[in-house]
């Protein structure tokens, strides 16, 4: 990063007429993405990430807001003249064209001399590990193939951005974790700016360099992928990435009461909400020391699951809390179904949101 | 024997049965243009000659007609080409006022009986005083081809993945580079079938042209004209040349199409 912008949106929103309602789809979307970041729109489906990133491409025009691109308002520019390219969920590979025809369509727009163009076709096909097979067509490769020859042809045109909208989501989960280590890897060879949508959390957290968890049409966190995961801001979020447990009540002297036990959170008081990760929570038979969170429940179900293991404990007021324990010096359960056990953490695992 | 063995046999007896049904008009129509016939008509076999195609031409009536025929449906086959993609592009892609209506017009154009269509033709072009000739019978051949092309044009449009559009514009391609590099090369079989239906519409019809060719004589119109007197052998050959550039066509596009494909 350099800290330059690629991308900024300012405030925008979309709002579109479906059976003469109007429904906005963004509703105030601001963000400032850095040149050479890989930078995901997570979130779930109907969330408005594919609209704000088609938004960023110009097939949809804001209905209020601007979009700019390296300091430029392309608001009301096609997409022929941005210098964004875009990878399609559905790759649009042309099915008439050759490998190499499809890969070399953007520079013949530009009118690219023929020697540049078969010197960068070249080359890019050599990136993205597809020399030699420039004279297929698309419906002769196979998903992985056709997703790379996706990445080359928009790549080719060394756009000031790549847009990515789920363009692992018709492969296979080995094929989809090896390529979004391929994608690192060309993000880094070519040094352009990535946006990635995706609904995928794993896929977030692996490749990018922050994260915009977006939902209902507004961005609930803009973070880092640690910080997401750890200091979610919202109870969404939270409940988003990852498994987490959230704990309610009124916290008095920084410590939260709640039945069989307690919670600490420094420095608050009064009304709070804190969230918990599964693998952050020890399970045991004694009562911790004062210096850690301990709550009491009893074992409600138990589930292997190979690297680690699955706890679901009821606590005395009737919530489930979820504990991952790693499997890591034997495989036998530290408590049966049935069991009564206390749970303990370290203070800085509970993250109050929104007290 | 085998169970069903009987309803095999009937079922390969039915489907030659049917193949004969259908090629025997044709088989008759090429065998007679080999007829050595020395009498008026071409009714029984005589002896094998390769004459008529000698003189295919001789006749000159038959000629012109042949020619009319042919630049008739060349004509009422580029235009109907060009209005009816562009026809089943609107109706396959965009949202507009009287996309109803125009939907049920393409159906009526093609449920109306030509008969109907013949007559309400001419009334208009007398009405309207205009002078019925070739240009009168373009207009009607354009007008019932047209929903043919525009069906399925249509077809092919709705199926297809609209984001290779945005794709091509994305790359930088301009609207008009867009369709003529993407969207025409995806919906050309479709827009190819469509002339091939349109030019065989045109050159057999006989009952809507007979109301509004004037002193225009086509094909069909000559052929029954000589229905009285005698159809000599050269309509035979026409004919046959006419059905195999037809079959070398129709195999040429299948060929294409299953490259494509």
């Amino acid at each position: 990063m350099t800290g330059l912008s690629a991308i900024e949106l300012e405030d925008v929103v979309k709002e579109y007429l479906s059976h003469g309602e109007v429904v906005q789809a963004v509703k105030g979307v601001t963000l400032d993405i850095a040149e050479g970041e890989f930078f995901s729109l997570l979130g779930p489906s109907g969330c408005g990430k594919t609209t704000t990133m088609r938004m960023v491409a110009g097939f949809e025009a804001p209905t209020k807001g601007l979009v700019k691109l390296h300091g430029h308002d392309v608001t009301d520019v096609p997409p022929n003249k941005r210098d964004v390219n875009m990878v399609f969920q559905s790759y649009a590979l042309f099915p008439h064209m050759s490998v190499w025809d499809n890969v070399a369509f953007g520079l013949k727009q530009r009118r690219t001399p023929q020697e540049e163009i078969r010197r960068r076709v070249g080359e890019m096909l050599e990136i993205v590990d597809l020399a030699g097979r420039e004279k297929r067509r698309p419906r002769e490769m196979s998903g992985g193939q056709q997703q790379r020859v996706a990445l080359a042809r928009a790549l080719v045109n060394r756009p000031r951005a790549l847009l990515l909208d789920e363009p692992l989501g018709a492969l296979d989960l080995k094929l989809r974790q090896a390529m979004q280590i391929e994608l690192k890897r060309i993000q880094r060879e070519v040094g352009i700016t990535f946006v990635y949508v995706t609904h995928d959390q794993n896929e977030a957290l692996t490749m990018s360099d922050r994260i915009a968890v977006m939902n209902d049409g507004l961005v609930e966190q803009l973070a880092r992928p640690r910080d997401i995961y750890e200091r979610p801001a919202t109870a969404f979020v939270a409940g988003f990435i990852g498994t987490s447990n959230l704990l309610a009540g009124t916290a008095t002297g920084g410590e939260m009461k709640v039945r069989g036990g307690r919670v600490l959170v420094p420095g608050h008081d009064g009304e709070v909400s804190v969230t918990v990760r599964p693998e952050k929570i020890a399970i045991g038979q004694d009562e911790p020391g004062p210096e850690l969170s301990g709550v009491r429940g009893t074992v409600a179900e138990v589930v292997y699951l190979g690297t680690y293991t699955s706890y679901s404990v009821s606590l005395a007021d009737g919530a489930d809390i979820t504990v991952f324990r790693q499997n890591a010096h034997d495989s036998l359960a530290a408590a049966e179904r049935g069991d009564p056990v206390w749970l303990s953490w370290q203070a800085q695992h509970s993250y109050v949101i929104g007290s | 024997m085998r169970r069903g063995a009987l309803g095999d046999r009937l079922l390969h007896a039915y489907t030659w049965l049917v193949i004969v049904w259908l090629s025997a008009p044709i088989a008759v129509m090429i065998l007679f243009g080999f007829n050595d016939k020395q009498s008026k008509s071409n009714t029984t076999w005589q002896g094998f000659t390769l004459r008529w195609y000698a003189e295919l031409f001789e006749i000159s009536d038959l000629t012109v007609a042949l020619r009319n025929s042919l630049v008739i449906a060349l004509v009422s086959t580029v235009i109907t080409v060009v209005l009816g993609t562009m026809l089943g592009l609107a109706l396959g892609r965009h949202r507009f006022r009287a996309k109803g209506v125009t939907n049920f017009l393409v159906f009526a154009a093609i449920s109306t009986p030509e008969l109907v269509m013949g007559a309400s033709l001419l009334s208009l072009f007398v009405s309207a005083n205009v002078p019925r000739d070739a240009n009168t019978v373009i207009i009607a051949h354009v007008l019932f081809s047209l929903s043919f092309v525009v069906v399925t044009v249509r077809a092919r449009i709705v199926t297809l993945d609209l984001s290779l559009e945005e794709a091509a514009r994305d790359l930088g391609a301009t609207a008009w580079g867009t369709f003529r590099q993407v969207t025409l090369p995806s919906i050309m079989p479709a827009v190819m079938a469509g002339a091939m239906l349109s030019f065989a519409l045109s050159i057999d019809d006989y009952v809507v042209t007979s109301f509004v060719n004037g002193s225009t004589v086509t094909f069909p119109l000559w052929i029954v004209g000589a229905v009285k007197t005698g159809i000599p052998p050269q309509v035979n050959v026409m004919g046959t040349l006419i059905f195999g550039v037809g079959v070398l066509i129709a195999v040429a596009n299948a060929v294409v199409a299953r490259r494509r494909a």
